[in-house]
């Protein structure tokens, strides 16, 4: 029942209060959080570092601008519009096509203008974010899906998280939504996480729920004939993160858009602890390793030492 | 110096301090480290009434001594006008009381308070000067002098040694049909029975002294001062009740006046009379403390809890019992990994415990966390904005608080009335945060973290109705050092958590 603790911390296990104390802690001035926990700023911040990120369309900050909406939405035919404090996938709407006035959801549902407008007025009024602060509502390009994961998603948006530790990206883990996770990328919520070989991209493991599966639980496809096109490059945006936030422990959330590549989704200054089972590795071990290497390379050299050193051989 | 070694040092050195002030209140000043049971205080109130002739009045009342094996704790004085005073005289302390003019009735009060001290009790009352005074007679007519004369060689006949010759004397002036030589000196003497039988022994040349007391027992009023005699052989002072004879001296025998004085003296007024009154309680040791005069010398304990009003002192045993719920959440959720809905929000669920029971507080929790949720649903289809959404889940609480106490009132159910302690801010946040989980996180996760909680709650309430915690928290709160010095060392701990050895049990193999 009981996994030995000697054993764990032989393999490199972080846990949650090691996490807590020695990277997030040490690593992460807290005056930077808010750049990540508010989707707007760190978007804004990435645009002019010139990382790419879904581009932004609108920002609506006041309940005022609601009335010039129209105007705003001219030309936008598809959008996502989210909260940029929410947390948890709540408050986002996705505007597949537009039909004369009627905004259409992915599942077919038709919205009016004053809808959009309503919803906007929630998010305005703190309806999504965390304690109930006022938020900022932001419209922004709909990522279109590489096809290539759709054989391994249900319902939902795979997306890749890579840990960034000191610049260097140490882990990583594609993220598979189910039937059961309800279209959400969250682990523990039954999404499947898929380690990924930091060398190559392909897949190394896949686990639900802690424990190991081979295929996906709805698609039934195999994971391990999975490869993650243009790997470096995710990679690379990744790490780039490093310079913009300042964060020495940070969680990359990438998604593949096919005709933009790899655009960074959003940052967390927290980043959990599954990414270790899907992986089958302990993050000391990896974050060691980084301790010892000399700071201040760019990012191309320290991509391409992760890739060599933590790469499958 | 590294972080680790400088939160080491702080934790050891809050850990050593606080465990030295526990050693010298311990060790030097002798408080109970261990939690004792409750002991009887006795209140002896004395009650003077006489009425005012509109002249100046003195009162004196003879006032206890210090005696072996019960210790006079308090004293405290109403006389509403009357000067005060106490005066040393050959026989013993005494009040005076004073007024120049007094009207009409006038009652004053003088009352303290004693405790029995624990432990062997060994009677030990010096002789005093007075007291060996040897008795002649002389005022008394030659006639009435030989009937006391024949009355003593009769009980002489009668008795071994001194104390069956008291015993005996005091046998006779308390027959049914007194003989006709005690019918004599009680009628032509013009003393008490007591001054009686005491010259009669003084005039035998047998040490004697007249004592007046009370027994500690339960609630008395207007009760008198019981009259003894205690008899000298030369080696033990043996005690006679004027009623019931030889006795045994009592732990529980307060004397109030020991000599021959009277009682009370008043002067310029008329009808005066004293009447005694006695209540008990069951104080617990610690209570006592503060008053006891070996501890009022310690700056250390001057400084304690115990100089706080009792109201004050009853809210810090609450108080300080919430570092140790402190520690228990600290405990569950660094080592344990137990996720719980707010942080602190189950030691103010074991608070409300303390006072509910756990099994009627979990009962209750429960109904109003759920019928709550079930509500908050609800509530959350009308897309309330937060403030608005809390208050009316607050209100809610209320409602379905109050309906609870209604219904178990009608019912019978009295437990269900203490629901009234559920801190009902926490319960609405609680509510808010669990449906927020739910619709965001799933029923499972509401189950994992409201489950956590209410273990934590229950860990808590464990340790916080613990005696042995509450009567170290409140009598050392120095202690709280330690817990903190604790809690310090916990918040570096890197170590997994319990949970994080299940969670991570598939990587061993």
């Amino acid at each position: 029942m009981f996994a030995n603790p000697f054993k764990l911390k032989k393999l490199g296990v972080l846990g949650m209060n090691k996490r807590n104390i020695h990277y997030i802690g040490a690593q992460n001035d807290r005056k930077y959080y808010p750049l990540v926990d508010n989707k707007l700023k760190t978007k804004v911040v990435a645009q002019n570092a010139g990382i790419a990120v879904p581009k932004l369309l609108v920002t609506i900050e006041r309940q005022s601008q609601l009335r010039h909406l129209k105007e705003m939405l001219i030309g936008l035919d598809k959008f996502v519009l989210k909260p940029a404090q929410g947390s948890g996938g709540k408050g986002i709407l996705v505007i597949m096509k537009r039909e004369d006035d009627e905004f259409i959801k992915p599942n077919g549902q038709r919205l009016q203008l004053r809808d959009i407008q309503r919803d906007i007025s929630n998010i305005l009024s703190g309806l999504y974010s965390l304690g109930g602060k006022p938020d900022v509502a932001m419209i922004e390009q709909l990522v279109e899906f590489d096809p290539i994961f759709d054989r391994y998603s249900y319902e939902g948006v795979p997306d890749i998280r890579v840990i960034v530790y000191k610049g260097y990206p140490a882990m990583a883990m594609l993220r598979c939504s189910t039937s059961e996770s309800d279209g959400k990328a969250n682990l523990h919520q039954g999404a499947v996480g898929v380690g990924i070989d930091m060398g190559s991209g392909k897949s190394l493991f896949s686990v639900q729920h802690g424990s190991p599966i081979t295929h996906h639980p709805d698609t039934g496809y195999d994971f391990s004939e999975l490869k993650i096109p243009h790997w470096e490059e995710i990679l690379t945006l990744a790490a780039s993160c490093y310079e913009v936030t300042h964060l020495g422990y940070l969680g990359a959330d990438i998604v593949l858009d096919k005709n933009l590549g790899p655009l960074i989704l959003e940052l967390n200054a927290r980043p959990g602890l599954a990414i270790q089972i899907a992986n089958r590795v302990g993050a000391v071990k990896r974050y060691d390793v980084i301790d010892k290497q000399a700071e201040g390379l760019d990012v191309s050299d320290r991509v391409k030492f992760s890739m060599n050193y933590f790469g499958v051989k | 110096m590294s972080r680790k070694l400088q939160v080491l040092l702080i934790a050891l050195s809050l850990a050593f301090i606080g465990f030295f002030i526990v050693w010298y209140k311990v060790g030097v000043l002798g408080i109970p480290f261990l939690p004792h049971e409750k002991r009887s205080v006795y209140k002896i109130g004395a009650e003077i009434s006489f009425e005012g002739k509109n002249k100046p009045v003195l009162v004196s009342m003879a006032l206890p001594e210090p005696q072996e094996g019960i210790q006079i704790l308090s004293e405290d004085v109403a006389s509403s006008g009357f000067g005060y005073a106490e005066a040393q005289t050959k026989t013993g302390k005494r009040a005076e009381w004073s007024m120049r003019n007094v009207v009409g009735p006038q009652i004053l009060y003088y009352s303290i308070e004693v405790l029995i001290k624990p432990g062997e009790y060994k009677p030990k009352l010096p002789l005093v000067a007075f007291e060996q005074e040897i008795e002649t007679l002389s005022d008394l007519p030659d006639t009435l002098r030989n009937t006391a004369k024949n009355l003593l060689d009769d009980v002489r006949l009668r008795s071994a040694d001194i104390h069956s010759f008291a015993a005996q004397l005091i046998h006779d002036f308390n027959a049914k049909e007194p003989s006709q030589a005690i019918k004599i000196l009680l009628a032509q003497g013009g003393e008490s029975k007591l001054e009686m039988i005491s010259r009669l022994l003084k005039y035998r040349k047998i040490l004697v002294r007249k004592i007046h007391g009370l027994y500690l027992e339960s609630e008395r009023r207007n009760i008198a001062l019981t009259p003894m005699l205690e008899v000298y052989d030369g080696n033990n002072w043996q005690l006679y009740d004027l009623k019931k004879g030889k006795v045994t001296r009592d732990k529980n025998f307060f004397i109030w006046q020991h000599g021959g004085d009277s009682l009370i003296d008043v002067t310029g007024a008329t009808k005066s009379n004293i009447r005694f009154s006695l209540n008990e309680r069951q104080v617990p040791v610690e209570y006592l403390l503060e008053k006891q005069e070996l501890l009022k010398k310690a700056a250390i304990l001057d400084f304690s809890l115990f100089s706080l009003p009792v109201s004050e002192q009853n809210a810090y045993r609450h108080i300080l019992l919430v570092p140790f719920g402190a520690l228990v959440v600290v405990l569950l959720r660094i080592i344990g990994g137990l996720r719980t809905s707010g942080t602190f929000m189950p030691v103010l669920i074991a608070l409300a415990f303390m006072e509910t029971t756990l099994f009627a507080g979990l009962i209750m929790f429960i109904l109003i966390v759920g019928l709550g949720l079930i509500i908050r649903s609800y509530l959350s289809s009308l897309n309330l904005l937060l403030v608005a959404r809390i208050s009316a889940v607050m209100i809610v609480v209320i409602l379905i608080m109050s309906f609870m106490s209604i219904l178990s009132f009608k019912l019978g159910i009295k437990e269900v009335l203490t629901v009234t302690f559920f801190p009902m801010i926490i319960l609405a946040w609680t509510i808010e945060r669990m449906s927020i989980l739910w619709e965001e996180e799933g029923a499972k996760e509401v189950f994992i973290q409201g489950g956590g909680s209410l273990i934590v709650a229950v860990f808590a309430y464990l340790v916080m109705s613990y005696p042995f915690v509450s009567h170290i928290a409140f009598n050392f709160p120095e202690l709280l050092l330690v817990v903190l010095g604790l809690i310090i060392i916990l918040g570096r701990y890197s170590g997994y958590r319990l949970s994080e050895l299940i969670r991570f049990r598939s990587m061993v193999k």
